[in-house]
Order: structure tokens, then sequence, then C-alpha cells
């Protein structure tokens, strides 16, 4: 099944989705070190994001949450895309800075944790594959 | 969105490789919402300074893009995490100072001038009415768009940096006519006087419109506020409400461009303050800090508090925050002995806010509503607000 949406950042990469229904603030949300998300009451908190399709609603939290992506990007903790409901200033950002392929206006109910994905940020389209 | 052929060529990297990343971020912003053009910016205000904020990444992303980055326009920094002269008095460790400085001198490298202040507009990045700017910062972008009636969206570091590198920001939100009316009228009934107080105001009004889902109050009822008490206002209603520009009958530049907002109304009272006030003042405190200059103090605080502390001694740790322009005029004033001789200290270039000093301290006490919510959250203090004589009474106990 492909859903088209619109391109934030270019490239194309491929994953397991890992979907949560809450927003996501990277700085003090996520820890850039282990890819875990720390967040108390979050509905990922303890699971790890690293490699993974990140699929949720929106960012939320303070804006240094860009430079949290980009410092999981050189750690090799970061997701390989990022899929959004509604993009907003920081997640963008983080992806632009990061280079990480990301793709926003999708339902995001349609999607499972587990499913594997193929975000094409160049495209503004993913598709589910399995 | 439309590019200029320059903002084209800067896109496609012929001005080099921060210039693209930079206007990669700028046109991604117009693109998300839905900014036909970009406008030439006056001036840039940038934040993310901090190496406790940055980390190793951020300064990585720093060097990469002062490898060819300048900036095009009058660019000044927010406060860093620390003096950069008084760092050791201050207790700052010097593997943290060492890493502060490689961050201020990558942001040096690209020709922004190291202020390393939360109020530009009071050191010479002062924009006119109707400039369009771009700052991050979310208390100077408040007084910005509100006292001084420039235009700026509330802008992050990276968003604000690729804005210096290329003088432009794309047109969209508190940029255009349509987005700066006043959206809730709030009536207040009662004689607000002092930064503490306008603190105490900025925090009811900005949990209220947190309430609300709204973010531009029309306030009436103020019938004078200083340069100092406007200050204090924008740093709590913004850090409370994420509020980045309000409208004050009589006080601001643009109430009058707007109609007065009708649909949603609330009074706010003497007992609504002293309510708000009881909740910035945590119950059990020991103060062993006491710090002013949040937002950094102006000369007109710093005078008053040399006045205050003549001839007196403090007996607890004293911060003074203050851009190191402002620090220099008191100085040359003779009202930097005077506090210094009290035993106070200047902490210039940063503020309790930014400075790495969770768990330092049991309590603060402070004159501003901003500086309480960062004690307790990212600090863990105990807080307590009071007026510039409280504070300085507390200190001299």
């Amino acid at each position: 099944m492909k859903l088209e949406g619109r391109k934030i950042y270019k490239g194309i990469a491929e994953g397991e989705a890992i979907v949560t229904k809450d927003g996501i603030s990277f700085y003090g949300g996520v820890d850039p070190d282990t890819g875990k998300v720390v967040e108390v009451g979050h509905e990922l908190e303890g699971q790890s994001i690293t490699g993974k399709v990140l699929v949720f609603p929106t960012g939320k939290g303070s804006t240094v949450g860009s430079y949290t992506m980009y410092r999981m990007k050189k750690n090799n903790t970061a997701p390989v895309a990022i899929v959004n409901k509604q993009i907003d200033t920081i997640i963008a950002v983080g992806c632009i800075i990061s280079e990480i392929p990301c793709v926003d206006k999708i339902d995001i109910d349609n999607i499972n944790t587990g499913q594997i994905l193929v975000v094409n940020g160049s495209e503004g389209t993913i598709e589910i594959i399995e | 969105m439309k590019l200029t052929s320059e903002e084209q060529e800067m896109l496609e990297g012929k001005y080099g490789k921060a210039a693209k990343k930079s206007m990669e971020i700028l046109t991604t912003l117009g693109e998300i919402f839905h900014s036909d053009y970009m406008v030439d910016v006056y001036g840039v205000q940038i934040a993310g300074v901090s190496y406790a904020n940055l980390g190793e990444a951020g300064l990585e992303f720093l060097s990469e893009m002062a490898d060819d980055g300048k900036v095009r326009v009058l660019t000044t920094l927010n406060p860093a995490g620390m003096d950069r002269e008084n760092w050791k008095v201050l207790g700052i460790d010097e593997e943290f100072a060492k890493n502060q400085n490689r961050a201020i001198d990558a942001f040096a490298k690209m020709g922004i001038i190291t202020t390393c202040s939360c109020t530009p507009y009071l050191i010479g990045n002062a924009p006119h009415f109707g400039q369009h700017i771009a700052w991050a910062e979310s208390s100077a972008v408040c007084y910005a768009n509100s006292v001084i009636g420039a235009r700026t969206n509330r802008e992050g570091g990276p968003s604000a940096l690729a804005s210096a590198l290329t003088g432009k920001t794309p047109n969209y939100g508190y940029h255009l006519d349509q987005n700066r009316h006043g959206e809730v009228l709030i009536n207040i009934t009662t004689q607000v006087k002092g930064t503490d107080e306008f603190g105490v105001l900025g925090k009811i009004i900005g949990d209220k419109l947190g309430e609300l889902g709204k973010k531009i109050p029309y306030i009436t009822g103020i019938d004078s506020a200083t340069m100092e008490e406007l200050k204090s206002f924008c740093a709590s209603v913004a850090t409370y409400g994420g509020v980045a520009l309000f409208h004050m009958e009589g006080i601001t530049p643009e109430y009058n461009n707007y109609p007065k907002p009708t649909e949603i109304s609330f009074d706010i009272d003497r007992k609504d303050l002293e309510k708000t006030r009881s909740e910035l003042i945590d119950e059990d405190i020991e103060i062993d800090f006491v710090s002013i200059g949040c937002p950094h103090a102006s000369i007109h605080e710093i005078a008053k508090i040399a006045s205050l502390l003549d001839g007196k001694k403090v007996n607890k740790e004293f911060w003074i925050t203050t851009a190191r322009p402002t620090k220099k005029i008191a100085d040359e004033a003779g009202y930097s002995k005077i506090i210094e001789d009290a035993g106070a200290k200047f902490a210039a270039d940063t503020c309790c806010v930014v400075a790495p000093i969770k768990g330092r301290f049991k309590g603060i006490m402070v004159d501003s509503a901003k500086a309480c919510y960062y004690g307790r959250a990212k600090n863990q203090f105990k807080v307590k607000i009071g007026t510039i004589e409280e504070c300085i009474e507390e200190a001299t106990l």
C-alpha cells in the first residue's frame, strides 16, 4: 500500500515501523546515546527508536531537540526515517540538519508497529511493503 | 515558494555549503507554513549557545557551518553557560569552560557578535517598528514583536543561524498583519508595579492562554510600565504561555492597528495576582542563592542594586546577570565597585537559567517569574519571587 504525503526532507530509507500516538520531544524525551525513549509515561518509554522508521503525530518541547537529532545521527542512534501526521519546526529542522528522510501529512492510523516501510522523502510518499 | 535568483543560487550551493544548508532549512520551513516568498531581515538573535544544551553534536554542527558560513546581517548571541571572564569565581569547571569557548569561537568565526545576552535590544541589536527580524530567545522575541513592533517568529537555534547566514526568513506567521491581531481581551483591574509583579501577571496570562489554546493577548488597564517591567513581563508570558506577541493599550505601538478582541475576555484583579504570587513561593524554602537579571539586568536596574547594596555585605551567593556591555557601563559609573565590595558577583554573558548549576543550591530568590520556572524545572531549586528590594534584604540578612 502506498500513502501520499508531503516531502519534508529528501532521501529514501527502508525500515521497521515504530508507531506512537504520543508527540515526541527529542530534547529530554529521548536519550541520544542509547536511542531509547526516556520520557516518563510516554507510550514508547524504554523502547529504542534506533534504525527504525519513527512514526508519530508531531514534535513537541524545546527547539534544542533539533540538535539532539543531529547528535543521534552522529552517534548512529537515530531513526532511519521519520513519518509525521503534522510536522513541526523542531522535527523539520532536525531532519534537515541530520539528513534524515522525512514525510508528513500521512494518516498514521494506517501504520502499525513492526510493518516494513519505505519512506521516500524526495517524493513525499511512504510504502507499506509488509 | 518563489525564490529570487540569489536565493535559488544559495539553495544550489553557489554561495557555499553553509548557505546551502541554511536555505534548505528556510525553504522547508517556508513550505511547511505556506509562505510565498522570503523577506530580508534586519538582524538575527541566535539561541542555543550554552554548551550544556548544545553538547558535542550541536558543536559539531556549528563547526561544520563555520567552515564556510559568514553572516550577512547583524547577528548577536544568547547567553552562554558561563561568564567568559569570571567563570572560575562562579564555580564553573574548567572542562565546561573549554567547551563553552569552543562553541563561542565557532559563532565568532561566522562573524556573529558574541555579546551573549538575552536582551539584544539593549545592546545594539535594535530593530525599529515594522522591521523584519529572525530572533530566537522567547523573551526577546516577545519584546521585539510587542514592545518595539518589529516582526519575528519564534525561531530556534538552527533556523536563526540559517537566517543569519542568508539574511532571509520565510514570510509567514508574525511577519504578516493578519496574524498579529489580539485574540483574547484581558482587563487588569488593579495597579501592577515592579518587575516581580509584572512577571506574576505574565504567568497568569500565559497559563490562561495555554488553557484557551490562544496566543495573542490584548491587555487593557495598565497605566504605565517601565522598560524593565515589560522585559520581565515578556519573559514570563513567553515562558508560561509561549506568547510571542501581545498588545497593551496605551503602551505598545500596535494596539490600535487591529480591532479589539471581543469574543473571549476576562479580568485580572489584586486577588489573582496574590494567588499566583503564592504559587511562585515554595514552602519551607531555605534560600542560599539570590539572582537578579532574568532577563539580563539593565543599567538602570544595576544602578538601583548598587544604591541598595551601598555599604552592606551579602551573606549568600548573589549573582547579577547582565550583558557584558552593560557591565562595562556599570564599571565606568562606579556601580560595579559598590556591588562587588558588598560581596555580590557579576555573572555577565550568562544567567541562572543556562549556567550549569543544577543542584548546586537549595533555594533561589529572584525578582523574575521566568527564573522561578527554570529554577524549579531545570535546576531543581526551591524558588521564591520578590521585589528587587526584598531580594537584597534577603541577601544581606
